[in-house]
């Protein structure tokens, strides 16, 4: 299982970095959006997987039911969640403001803020 | 849509020990309000919320950083949890109050301010 | 005392609450925001005053013990930065009430320069690495709204650079995170420090760069700094000057805690490698500069070379050397925060920050030549302003080691860098204005400023004139930044 993700990982970040690279400004944010994704899946993957009860204490009982999950790297992965989707939130309004004033998606026409 | 916002309630209130919280909850009613907006018109979701959605976001901030207080005042360092009383509840089973559920209460408002915000400003902006 | 150390987030949090709630009242939200900073650097005195007096201070946030819960701890450099954090932010803020216009106050610049405030002490404060990136995010998301707010064309292409890279930067710390987590089970940074100290390995060096490379960014170092001169002169100048004064060094902060905390068994590789990187930072940085003709970019290609020397110190990895960045950090948040205010002090007055229309501006504007000779000088490291002493303890440091070649590098950065502040002080101030420059107000300074300008000049010259005080901070703070046994205790409460 783990070999699987890890291959869908590298594969997340090549196509990830394969968009951000591209000169159209929504590849730009799809690859950004995979970025994160491919992220979240390498904490969720790095963190060990296991098939695991709740890590709740029953009631009546004094220690975890073993196999327990790892809940640090779930909450983790959640507010990593929630920071990208506020950011690519960002991002789509901005590129939207962008097209409104630039009437292109090409990135290599972003060179004014650069010359005098 | 009145049903979706009785659900987050629930959701909220049930946080602490079962799936639900403020966070989910605070999007099930921003995803209730979004509805009444596609339905009826950004316009009327808008008076139907009555306040703006940048006064949610105050307020729950407000909220969640306040019942960090009350700890503190208890020679407890910042945001420990306090428990008070608890009201049997037909739903929800024992709804416990607390400075953690003070807490979820913020980011309950936080939340669907923040996304009911998002949803209103790119409709409008067309 | 344990509410010392929450009120530097509690402060801009609520202050910036209270703007949101103040809505449409714009009179109240400019009180308010000059009243939070205000409060703000109140707040770091005191930090600082008790840390001082009562060492380091740890909270556990919800009284979850260490490494399981959210610890805060200050130790000095911490206390150092949000202390000159709130000075910064007082002075900007009260320059924002004359810089920023009505439109952009009521799109909420007031509460998100707060919330920007809230992230930059929050990653001072932090003990976690996790909780680093939280703040890092809670930073970098008002600092973009406050890039874009205003929505000029120049703006939105600044803001989408600036953007992208700081996303990534972030992926990649995240990723260095899922490394070190699924390597060591823990993300508290004092309880990294022991599990890494008895195994430097592949895989930790593997992340220690990624970390180098995610803060690089963020601090701006060579190869890493292009999105920051495309960015920094296109919002207004208050936004520039607090991003300018605070958001780069938040990366360096970032640097030296994590290399002198956790990544420290190797340092052959490591600290050599940041070494380079200082040196050549320092270089492309002033040969930049040199090339540019507008205030406020030149300006910018000057933090990208100062912010080498502050790693530099970090490098050479002795007490001294550590004492001599936070030193440098110190001064250079004061003198060029000052920089880019009189830079939007003389946009206001001319309308233009382009060097080839300025002129004339000493005949008619004395005083404000004066006040910009202070901090350039200062810049250039002149006798006896603040920038020679930061200069001078670093040289110094280099030299017991001995380590000449960074030396050499220093000073002669140094030479071009007073080199370019006389550039801009003949063009703009002693050069006859040219022909046919009618812009700006032509009026006088507006007071509000005016005292910030003045306040950040008088802090410069006092540093000049006691920086044994200053210095003696930063050596106790470097000591404990050297042993971090301290640290490890005060937040795992037991002896590593």
């Amino acid at each position: 299982m783990e070999t699987t993700l890890a291959i869908v990982i590298g594969g997340l970040y090549a196509i990830s970095f394969y968009l951000m690279l591209r000169r159209s400004m929504v590849k730009l944010i799809l690859g950004l959006m995979l970025f994160s994704q491919a992220v979240n899946l390498l904490l969720f993957t790095a963190a060990g997987l296991t098939r695991g009860q709740p890590p709740i204490i029953p009631e009546g009982a004094d220690a975890l039911p073993v196999p327990f999950a790892d809940p640090l790297p779930q909450a983790l992965i959640l507010t990593a969640i929630v920071i990208s989707f506020g950011m690519i939130a960002f991002t789509l309004a901005l590129t939207r403001r962008a097209h409104s004033s630039l009437e292109t998606d090409d990135l290599d026409q972003l060179g004014r803020s650069e010359r005098p | 849509m009145p049903l979706q916002l009785a659900f987050s309630i629930v959701l909220l209130v049930r946080g602490h020990n079962e799936p639900g919280g403020g966070f989910i909850g605070g999007l099930v009613a921003a995803c209730g309000i979004a509805l009444h907006g596609i339905a009826f018109g950004i316009p009327a979701a808008r008076r139907l919320l009555r306040v703006p959605p940048p006064m949610l976001i105050g307020t729950g901030l407000l909220i969640a950083a306040l019942s960090g207080l009350p700890g503190l005042f208890q020679g407890q360092p910042f945001l420990t949890g306090l428990w008070g009383g608890s009201v049997p509840t037909l739903l929800a089973g024992q709804l416990k109050f607390g400075t953690p559920l003070l807490f979820d209460v913020g980011v309950y408002l936080v939340v669907a301010g923040i996304a009911v915000h998002l949803i209103f400003t790119m409709a409008e902006d067309q | 005392m344990k509410l010392a150390l929450v009120l530097p987030l509690l402060v801009p949090l609520l202050t910036a609450v209270a703007c949101i709630l103040a809505g449409a009242s714009r009179v109240a939200q400019r009180a308010l925001s000059v009243l939070g900073s205000g409060a703000l650097l109140a707040a770091g005195l005191w930090l600082l005053r008790s840390v001082d007096a009562g060492g380091i201070q740890v909270v556990q946030l919800g009284n979850w013990p260490a490494p399981f819960g959210i610890t805060l701890v200050a130790d000095l450099f911490s206390a150092i930065m949000v202390a000159i954090t709130g000075f910064v932010a007082l002075c900007v803020a009260v320059f924002a009430l004359a810089n920023i216009d009505p439109a952009r106050e009521r799109f909420g610049f007031h509460p998100l320069y707060q919330l920007l405030l809230l992230g930059v002490c929050g990653a001072f404060l932090t003990g976690d690495l996790f909780n680093l990136f939280v703040w890092f995010e809670v930073m970098l998301m008002s600092s973009f709204v406050l890039l874009a707010l205003g929505g000029e064309r120049p703006q939105i292409e600044a803001a989408v650079k600036y953007l992208t890279l700081n996303f990534i930067a972030s992926g990649l710390f995240l990723t260095a995170l899922g490394i070190l987590y699924g390597q060591f089970g823990t993300l508290n940074m004092a309880d990294l420090a022991v599990k890494l100290r008895d195994q430097p390995s592949g895989v930790t060096l593997s992340s220690a760069m990624l970390l180098f490379v995610s803060f690089g960014i963020k601090a701006g170092v060579f190869p890493l700094f292009f999105w920051l001169p495309a960015s920094y002169h296109t919002p207004p100048v208050a936004v520039s000057a607090i991003f300018a004064g605070l958001l780069t060094k938040v990366g360096v902060y970032a640097l030296i805690r994590v290399f002198t905390l956790i990544f420290t068994a190797d340092p052959a590789t490591t600290h050599t490698l940041i070494v380079v990187v200082s040196v050549l930072t320092m270089i492309t940085g002033v040969l930049g500069a040199a090339a540019q003709y507008e205030i406020r970019r030149v300006l910018s290609f000057h933090i990208i070379s100062q912010i080498g020397y502050m790693t530099l110190g970090l490098g050479l990895f002795t007490t001294a050397a550590i004492a001599a960045s936070i030193f440098y950090i110190v001064h250079h948040i004061v003198v060029k925060t000052n920089l880019f205010l009189i830079g939007g002090a003389i946009g206001h007055v001319r309308g233009t920050g382009e060097l080839k229309q300025l002129g004339g501006l000493y005949r008619d504007y004395p005083w404000i030549g004066l006040l910009f000779l202070i901090p350039a000088m200062s810049l250039g490291g002149i006798p006896p302003l603040s920038g020679f002493f930061a200069k001078f303890a670093l040289v110094k440091s280099a030299l017991e080691i001995p380590s000449y070649w960074p030396v050499v590098a220093a000073l002669a950065v140094g030479l071009l860098t007073l080199f370019s502040m006389t550039k801009i002080w003949a063009e703009a101030f002693w050069k006859a204005e040219p022909e046919g420059a009618t812009g700006g107000t032509r009026g006088p300074v507006p007071l509000l400023m005016l005292v910030p300008i003045v306040a950040m000049a008088l802090l410069t010259v006092a540093i000049g004139f006691f920086p044994g005080t200053l210095l003696d901070l930063a050596t106790r703070a470097a000591g404990q930044l050297m042993n971090p046994n301290g640290y490890i205790e005060a937040v795992l409460g037991r002896t590593p």
